[in-house]
């Protein structure tokens, strides 16, 4: 018979032990799926972002969007039914880090490319009350007057690409003069523009 | 998944629960039947020592229960690597069964009303009101509560309309979306030529205007404009393209809104719902639209 006093009174072991089960959750459900051929698959058609895209992608970001808005669509009607197709691994193969959020204050965002207008994401990021008055959502006015410089969207790519996001030589070349002197709302709006848009049945 | 996968993750997994089961088996004290003792842990601290007492019985049997009920949730559902489980449950397959449901449920809700005409549908108050319900969920984001539009989002309760207001085109702009393509004039027309465009522009509705400027605006505009806008501003339901005329503006009808618009060119979008709804459901918001300014 072990006695757990031996566990109590040899903070090694006890450290060991506890590190043994902690991992087997990380080794049982996380590990296998950096092999799955379902997860690291990009679905058909999937593209990398545009330089711009990108730079859109990193003010999401720094913006905290990811905090009230989700980008991940479960298999419940009640989601497909709102919001479209439900989101695949394969669709965020290219995503570093993923913006899959967990909370939803806002409504999802998986598949909200193509489904305003531009205008419409532009007046509603400015002041989202004027387009829908019982918003909470906040104002995000800076974003139309702070420009790009794009002096960085290059080693952004370079880093991406270290991870496997497959830009190209030539993206990457013309990323700065891609991006420079656009608003930053251009950018945010062009990659919320391209949200979902992989997987045509959104129904 | 490879069975090399399927066994790491079935191996891990059991290990792990049996793992912790002997463990809290093991290091249970061996008199298991005794709730209390006097026997000490041989430390005490200030002549208060801890007794050597087994882990309460009721919290002992909550560790098993654990495992006894993942034993079994193992069993029923696929946590074991490509194992099915028994019930063969996947989420796919629990999604589909939710949509045949509704389909089973809602799509005659539906039917009732697929073969009526959209002019028919703003005529009866069921289907209007499930229009009116969609319409608020899916268009008021844009078009306003009531469809009364706002800046830059064409008003749908009034008669004038940028496509043309019968059942079929409300219907056409809701299933394939509207793309408006008012090209941007300054760089050929100079702010000069603008200025005067505008004074023509506002003067096809009735405004006063500098007559001398418009006169010189009236030239360009037969040479540039009338192609979309119609030798009398009438505009062109084909193109989308606006009356001039009637003295309602989607971006504004002061002198400068106009002249910016014509600047800067307006390119305003509608899009498409046909990927998003299905055609039921878009005849009942057509409906609906179609009975705003009917």
């Amino acid at each position: 018979m072990i006695k757990h006093e031996i566990i109590e009174k040899n903070i090694s072991l006890m450290v060991l032990l506890i590190i043994i089960v902690i991992s087997g959750g990380g080794l049982a459900e996380i590990v296998p799926l950096f092999f799955q051929k379902e997860t690291t698959t990009p679905v058909a058609g999937l593209r990398v972002l545009t330089p711009l895209e990108l730079e859109g992608r990193d003010i999401y970001i720094r913006e905290g969007c990811h905090v009230c808005h989700t980008q991940q669509i479960r298999p419940f009607r009640a989601e497909t039914e709102r919001y479209g197709h439900y989101s695949v691994a394969g669709e965020f193969v290219y995503d570093h880090p993923f913006l899959w959020g967990s909370k939803r204050t806002g409504p999802d965002l998986a598949r909200v490319g193509g489904r305003y207008s531009d205008d419409w994401h532009r007046a509603h990021l400015y002041n989202p009350r004027d387009v829908v008055p019982e918003s909470i959502m906040p104002s995000y006015p800076w974003l139309f007057s702070n420009k790009l410089t794009g002096e960085n969207t290059a080693a952004k790519m370079e880093a991406l690409r270290v991870v496997g996001v497959p830009f190209t030589d030539t993206a990457i070349a013309n990323a700065e003069a891609d991006v420079k002197g656009k608003t930053e709302i251009t950018a945010l709006v062009a990659y919320l523009q391209q949200l979902g848009t992989v997987m045509s049945n959104r129904r | 998944m490879t069975s090399f996968w399927s066994l790491w993750i079935s191996f891990i997994t059991l290990a792990v629960i049996f793992g912790c089961l002997i463990l809290v088996v093991r290091t249970r004290r061996s008199e298991v039947y005794k709730e209390t003792t006097t026997e000490t842990m041989h430390h005490s601290f200030d002549g208060i020592e801890e007794l050597d007492n087994p882990l309460p019985r009721w919290w002992f049997n909550m560790f098993i229960i654990t495992v006894v009920f993942s034993v079994v949730y193992l069993f029923l559902y696929p946590g074991l690597g490509s194992y099915k489980g028994y019930l063969n449950w996947t989420s796919y397959n629990q999604w589909e069964e939710e949509m045949a449901h509704a389909e089973e449920h809602y799509q005659p809700v539906f039917a009732q009303y697929s073969h009526l005409a959209i002019e028919d549908i703003a005529n009866n108050d069921t289907a209007r009101l499930m229009g009116q319900r969609m319409f608020n969920n899916n268009c008021a984001v844009c078009h306003g509560q009531g469809g009364v539009g706002a800046y830059g989002f064409p008003n749908l309760a009034d008669n004038d309309w940028l496509y043309g207001g019968d059942g079929a085109t409300i219907k056409a702009t809701l299933l394939y979306g509207r793309k408006g393509a008012m090209p941007p004039w300054l760089d050929i027309l100079g702010e000069d030529g603008v200025r005067n465009v505008t004074s023509y522009v506002l003067s096809l509705s009735g405004q006063e205007v500098n007559a001398q400027a418009a006169a010189q605006g009236q030239t360009t505009y037969q040479a540039m404009c009338v192609a979309c806008h119609g030798s009398e501003g009438k505009g062109n339901l084909t193109l989308g393209a606006p009356n001039l005329t009637d003295n309602i503006w989607l971006y504004g009808g002061s002198f400068e809104q106009i002249a910016h618009t014509i600047r800067q060119g307006r390119n305003g979008v509608m899009p498409s719902h046909g990927e998003l709804l299905s055609e039921d459901k878009i005849n009942l918001i057509s409906g609906y639209v179609y009975s705003l300014s009917n």
